[in-house]
């Protein structure tokens, strides 16, 4: 007779009834998508001219560098030896997608957003360097790098230049996030991971969930400042997170009739799996809350006239529902492609600990943690001039 | 052409903190990573002599058959044929050198045998597999079978 294993369905390995890779590893793309999506709302501005979503070009960049600060942290977290991950910087891997993965990372931290930033900041931060006093003097002087020349010169060499970044910041931040897709896609004993659709899904996901994030914070630091939001600005941003989503949406669904007509020897588990295990993260609040109803709202906006209130509760709505929409995409990608055995006759399940190394509350603290970072980096390089009031009294980026 | 020149050089300035974070790893680099790292593959070369180095703990079955002639034929002809001496006694190396320093261990019978034949769906039918609970309650698996040729008595 054989003995039950507690949250084991049928037949599963022994190696698989137990979930390897736990919230963490959910964070992890999360993150990056944010990064990277942020990224991507930021060159509209700086590449493809998008004038309207100017306010908000150079929160996106803190964003976007918040976020990366903390993408690594979930993968040092999980590892039992986080030391031990630099040893991918020092003895790389060819063959290993993680490894390679560091040097993505790194590329698109240091050549990428922070090149970007300083540049975009540069005058700011040598003004700053000289009406600030004590160790914010002394911060800001650090930061010029020992160059005070702003004239409109030089100004204009840093904009040609940070335009350039931009440029190659666009296929940086695609290969970012692609491979964060790639990752998983590429893994090819796992039926629900592999599809090539896979790092193609996760880039326009991740542009969604970055847009969504920082037209969020957008809104709230202005709330929070009293001031009035640019809805032009507001409105162009909910434009493209509509039509991004629209894409992002249909490749799924392409993923989704593919694997209906193919119906390969893994369909029947994984269709079992969805109808069961992953009915509520998946269609509930994946598909129905947190895609169908936020692309009802946007598509709306589009379609007919509402107030200035109204939009902005709807903007709110349909922000807020898409996080959530995307976290559990990433959920079902990574939980659920553990749930099922390799051999497609069980299913195991993830009992999520609370106050452990890899529990709820790691989680929550790490999720927090970018934000945290956001203000301090707001605080330090402000996105907006107070004392340029903007038209309607929007305070716009510099210029 | 010195104008654009001046309003340019600051550019230098990220470029050489980049270029020497550059530096600052690579020679980490140089002095971290081991000299004897990826002398036969992606592995430090010295580990193999460091593993050939450690006192050898097992004697072998040949070994062990060179003296026990009497177990080694009956294990022979039984269903642990290929079952090492080893695998149930544990590591005789001392033990072969010099048979007084040590005495191989003798299993206590039950746990070590359920833990190849413990009934287990993961493992293949053709396996010979008991729910030790419900097949011999209370008992040892020794008081039926012989642990060299396990068949019953």
């Amino acid at each position: 007779m054989m003995t039950p294993v507690p949250g084991v369905e049928g037949f599963m390995y022994p190696n698989e009834v137990e979930l390897q890779w736990s919230l963490l590893i959910v964070l992890y793309p999360y993150i990056t998508g944010l990064v990277a999506g942020a990224f991507i709302l930021a060159s509209l501005e700086r590449v493809f001219r998008v004038k309207a979503v100017k306010p908000t070009y150079r929160l996106a960049l803190l964003t976007a560098l918040a976020f990366l600060l903390v993408a690594p942290l979930p993968l040092q977290l999980h590892l039992g030896h986080p030391e031990r991950s630099f040893e991918m910087y020092l003895t790389p891997h060819r063959s290993s997608a993680m490894a390679m993965f560091g040097f993505v990372y790194l590329w698109y931290l240091l050549v990428v957003l922070l090149a970007e930033i300083w540049l975009d900041y540069r005058a700011d931060i040598v003004r700053m360097a000289a009406v600030e006093t004590g160790w914010r003097r002394w911060l800001y002087r650090a930061l010029t790098l020992g160059s005070m020349n702003i004239s409109e010169e030089a100004r204009a060499v840093d904009d040609r230049v940070g335009y350039w970044i931009t440029i190659i910041g666009i296929p940086s931040a695609f290969l970012l996030h692609g491979y964060v897709g790639f990752i998983f896609g590429s893994v090819k004993a796992n039926a629900w991971w592999s599809t090539p659709l896979m790092p193609i899904v996760f880039l326009f996901s991740a542009m969604v969930s970055g847009i969504a994030a920082v037209m969020l914070l957008y809104m709230a630091a202005m709330y929070m400042q009293g001031k009035k939001v640019d809805m032009l600005c507001l409105d162009t941003i909910a434009k493209y997170l509509f039509f991004v989503f629209l894409i992002d949406f249909s490749l799924e669904m392409l993923d989704l009739v593919h694997r209906i007509y193919e119906a390969d020897e893994s369909f029947r588990s994984l269709d079992f799996m969805v109808h069961s295990r992953l009915w509520t993260s998946q269609v509930v609040i994946q598909i129905v809350l947190g895609t169908c109803v936020p692309l009802a709202l946007l598509a709306a906006v589009l379609v007919w006239r509402f107030s200035e209130t109204a939009r902005k509760r709807m903007y709110v709505a349909a922000g807020l529902l898409t996080l959530v929409g995307i976290f559990a995409m990433r959920w079902n990608v990574v939980i659920g492609g553990q749930l099922f055995s390799k051999s497609y006759l069980g299913y195991t399940s993830y009992k999520l600990d609370f106050a452990t190394r890899e529990g709820l509350l790691p989680a929550i603290v790490l999720m927090l943690l970018p934000f945290a970072i956001l203000w301090a980096l707001v605080k330090l390089l402000p996105p907006w001039k107070p004392e340029e009031g903007d038209r309607d009294g929007v305070c716009p980026a510099a210029p | 052409m010195q104008g654009r020149w001046k309003d340019s050089i600051h550019l230098i300035r990220p470029a050489a903190v980049f270029l020497a974070g550059l530096l600052l790893f690579l020679v980490v680099r140089a002095y971290i990573v081991p000299p004897t790292f990826g002398q036969y593959g992606h592995y430090r070369g010295a580990v193999l002599d460091e593993v050939r180095a450690r006192p050898v703990k097992y004697a072998g079955q040949e070994t062990c058959a060179g003296c026990h002639v009497e177990e080694t034929e009956v294990k022979g002809k039984g269903k642990h044929a290929t079952v090492a001496c080893e695998a149930c006694h544990g590591p005789a190396a001392r033990h072969a050198d010099d048979p007084g320093s040590m005495r191989p261990m003798k299993p206590e019978g039950t746990a070590l045998c359920a833990g190849c034949h413990e009934m287990d769906t993961a493992k293949p039918k053709w396996f010979r597999q008991v729910n030790t609970k419900e097949h011999m309650p209370g008992m040892k698996c020794t008081e039926c079978h012989a642990a060299h040729s396990p068949a019953l008595h």
